[in-house]
């Protein structure tokens, strides 16, 4: 029966794929390149399949494997990344307290490979540290610190701790003004 | 000295962000180049016969 035919799934993750390859490569051509060699894969290859099994979990690693694989093939060569680095860098985010997307966003681009992908997985789809460390193929215990760095280097990025770190400057300012105000004397 | 994790608001916060960062890409309309590719392979396998797998 053509319903029971695994590859009939497969058109359902394609957004999600794409998202996964989108948030990988940041660059969209590049991103649409590889969902399209993932298709083919996963069509030709679709016995490799464990029916019953996560499809998208399957995808997703079909897609990082070729992401990576290309990205060992291109090396050093600098990609071409749509909209990082190209808006002011240095323009301090908004000090409302609320995050604001724009800049999380160029946080997130700036990450390196391994965290963005884990946070893709275990922080926005929804994958579990087991899932994820099954995916990459590395321990869970590796899934984990790089999701926790990813998230701390989002945090600085960020400039969430500004107020931490305004405190802590005015204590520094505040001891100098002191010592100062001794030796003046 | 290592440094301190995030407080677990933030982390609430980055984690909503990532989730709508997704969520933002997920819901982009999927290029035509996908539906086509799909249908292609469909229709390689069904002009190669079913029944006859190479």
């Amino acid at each position: 029966m053509n319903t029971s035919d695994p590859r009939d799934e497969l058109v359902e993750h394609l957004p999600a794929l794409r998202a996964f390859a989108l948030s990988l490569t940041r660059n969209g051509a590049t991103a649409d390149d590889m969902v399209q060699d993932t298709v083919v894969k996963a069509w030709t290859n679709i016995e490799k399949f464990e029916v019953g099994t996560n499809m998208r979990a399957w995808l997703f690693t079909i897609l990082r494997n070729t992401y990576y694989s290309s990205r060992r093939k291109v090396k050093r060569e600098v990609a071409d990344v749509d909209g990082v680095f190209t808006e002011g860098m240095s323009e301090k985010p908004a000090h409302d307290g609320r995050l604001q997307m724009r800049d999380f966003r160029r946080a997130f681009d700036q990450l390196p490979d391994e965290q963005r992908e884990t946070l893709i997985l275990v922080g926005a789809s929804g994958f579990s540290y087991e899932e994820a460390a099954d995916m990459c193929g590395v321990a869970v215990g590796t899934i984990k610190s790089r999701a926790n760095r990813g998230r701390q280097r989002l945090a600085e990025l960020m400039h969430l701790d500004d107020d931490e770190a305004i405190e802590m400057t005015d204590q520094a300012t505040m001891a100098v003004i002191g010592k100062n105000r001794a030796t003046a004397f | 000295m290592g440094k301190e994790q995030p407080n677990a608001r933030t982390l609430q916060q980055i984690d909503d962000n990532l989730r709508r960062v997704f969520r933002e890409k997920v819901e982009e309309e999927l290029p035509d180049r996908f539906k086509d590719l799909l249908a292609q392979l469909k229709q390689q396998d069904d002009s190669s016969g079913t029944d006859d797998p190479k």
